[in-house]
């Protein structure tokens, strides 16, 4: 069961009218190492991993949902008020064909989302594994959409959701040393 | 030994025929976690409100970005 608050984990502002960033970053909502992807994938694999670290899966999972939260904020606000033109020209008048201005799982290129993204190999190490190259594909996808955008506020919310894409790495990771079972013998590597 | 950065570089080879401007520098990133490998105990935190802007509690794993383009201009 989960409980719905009904704020963002983090504030997003948008200060500059710049339809083609909502076209980068979909990719972060319906793209392969998007928050969809990784929320999906780690509610998924845990109820197969060892006991001691399901909880983590279930609270990164869940951090997912407001990460994603987050991105359809941006791009929301991004493209609400833009006309049918300007999202020609900023390269997603074929998102507007199909959708007008709806959200939609796809990537920057205008795939839409696929399970193929995601695995459950039921193999607890592969699977943590795959969450660590996760999150560190989707802290890279949050420093290319970074470079290309001169949003100081839109930029301020990615570097937060960058930052939360390490600190995920850092506790997967940490998962993996946990089901080693070298705990408790002091040994601090 | 210089002093630690996350930040690594190297100097790929550069043709006298690339049709771009050569870009002498590359930049990658090694993010913090990539040193730490069971968060030892009694690290220096952000105070909550620190924290919460942060987005880590742990000063160990805070890690800005600045786009290496925009440093290049």
């Amino acid at each position: 069961m989960w409980i719905y608050e009904k704020k963002l984990q983090y504030p997003v502002k948008v200060s500059q009218c710049n339809p083609m960033l909502a076209k980068f970053l979909i990719e972060q909502y319906g793209g392969a190492d998007g928050e969809l992807a990784a929320a999906l994938r780690y509610l998924n694999q845990r109820y197969t991993l060892p006991d001691k670290v399901i909880g983590l899966l279930t609270d990164i999972g869940t951090e997912e949902f407001a990460h994603l939260e987050m991105i359809a904020t941006m791009i929301y606000k991004l493209t609400k008020d833009a006309t049918p033109e300007q999202l020609k020209e900023a390269g997603i008048g074929d998102h507007y064909a199909s959708h007008d201005k709806a959200l939609f799982y796809h990537d920057a290129s205008g795939v839409p989302w696929s399970a193929s993204y995601i695995q459950a190999k039921g193999d607890p190490i592969a699977d943590l594994y795959e969450d660590i190259a996760a999150e560190e594909k989707a802290r890279a996808t949050y420093q290319w959409i970074i470079d290309m955008s001169d949003d100081p506020d839109i930029n301020d919310s990615l570097a937060f959701l960058r930052e939360r894409e390490i600190v995920h790495a850092q506790r997967f990771k940490e998962a993996v040393e946990m089901l080693k079972e070298d705990q408790g013998k002091q040994k601090y590597f | 030994m210089d002093s630690f950065t996350v930040r690594k570089h190297y100097y790929p080879y550069v043709s006298p025929f690339d049709p771009c401007r050569p870009m002498q520098v590359k930049q990658y990133v090694t993010p913090p976690n990539l040193y730490i490998n069971y968060q030892p105990p009694n690290l220096p935190q952000f105070t909550p409100r620190e924290a919460l802007r942060a987005g880590t509690l742990w000063k160990a794993f805070y890690d800005p970005y600045v786009s290496p383009y925009k440093q290049r201009e």
